[in-house]
């Protein structure tokens, strides 16, 4: 039977989080799998594919000291998880912009609209508190090609937002 | 021809440097052929270093010339490679046949002038830039025991893509 979870962990953040709770999941015999981990506006977000031969309650019971001592919430999900599945992207884009309400959903709209599957999407609010600007940066697949997300960034630029669009080749040596 | 077994990482065999050819002969042109069709039964293949086959020789072949829209010097055999200059540099997705389900990114010179001998023992020098150029590197790399996983720049610091503006 197929026994990955996904572990989501939040917290303010603090030296030691990620050694804690491997060490808890070691111990406990789970093994890991992909994982992104990064500290989001103080907060340190953990998403942990684990492979544990128990139930979700005694993965839990696993994690539950070290979370109750470093406060950190938690949420386990039984997952149809495989590993060995990467999808390699063909496109990068970067948007950046004066920070306002809507860019996201904005960009990611007329994206998805024309064929973008995002593999992999990182923003930041940078600037200062009264001039806040937005970056975001994300890799994906162009599946109805690169010229046709070209188009759509094409009218979303006109909204003020800098957008810069790389098609990735990726060199296999 | 025969088609070779790639080596993959963690085979210690990847880790280590390369000898110099010292004689270019027969036996070597052959090994070289079965090294060309190794890198092209691969998917995707566009470059291959003679340690990962196991042959710990400063011997590789790099072939962009059928990725579309790219300048290159077609089928290049390099034996003793030697990049005397590079210039600028860039962030790319790489891959390697050695190091199976998994890609990332690299910074590489974006402009290299190399030196090497070809399959005849002739000297060369060819000046490349951009892919054909990253394909080089990462070649060369596997003569120095160097794979591009020693080379991965973080997610986080690849916001830009470094370049250097003419």
């Amino acid at each position: 039977m197929n026994k990955w979870y996904m572990l989501t962990v939040v917290g303010k953040d603090r030296p030691g989080i990620v050694a804690h709770l491997t060490d808890a999941l070691y111990q406990g015999g789970c093994n890991l799998g992909e994982a992104s981990m990064m500290r989001l506006g103080g907060n340190f977000t953990i998403m942990l594919m684990v492979h544990f031969d128990g139930t979700i309650k005694a993965l839990d019971d696993l994690i539950e000291p070290v979370a109750d001592s470093l406060d950190l919430h938690r949420h386990i999900d039984h997952i149809e998880g495989h590993l060995h599945e990467h999808v390699v992207p063909d496109v990068r884009i970067t948007v950046y912009g004066a920070d306002r309400a809507g860019i996201v959903a904005k960009v990611t709209g007329a994206l998805a609209e024309a064929g973008l599957n995002i593999l992999d999407l990182e923003s930041d609010v940078a600037g200062t508190a009264d001039k806040p600007i937005y970056i975001m940066h994300i890799e994906g697949c162009a599946r109805e090609g690169v010229d046709a997300l070209r188009s759509a960034l094409d009218i979303v630029a006109k909204e003020g937002v800098n957008v810069t669009l790389s098609p990735v080749e990726t060199m296999v040596g | 021809m025969t088609v070779l077994n790639i080596l993959t990482y963690p085979d210690e065999r990847l880790k280590r440097i390369a000898e110099p050819v010292r004689t270019i002969d027969a036996e070597l042109r052959a090994f070289v052929l079965d090294l060309e069709e190794t890198m092209r039964a691969g998917p995707g293949g566009v470059g291959i270093a003679a340690p990962q086959v196991g042959r710990a020789q400063r011997i590789v072949i790099v072939d962009v010339s059928n990725k579309p829209k790219i300048e290159s010097h077609g089928r290049l055999v390099l034996v003793n490679p030697d990049i005397v200059k590079w210039e600028g540099m860039a962030v790319g997705r790489e891959g390697c046949m050695s190091v199976p389900d998994y890609t990332g990114n690299v910074i590489r010179a974006e402009h290299i002038v190399v030196r090497a001998l070809d399959e005849q023992g002739e000297e060369r020098e060819y000046t490349m830039q951009g892919y054909e150029a990253r394909a080089v590197q990462h070649e060369v790399d596997h003569l120095d025991g160097m794979l591009f996983l020693d080379r991965l720049v973080s997610r986080r610091n690849d916001l830009f893509r470094r370049k250097v503006y003419k």
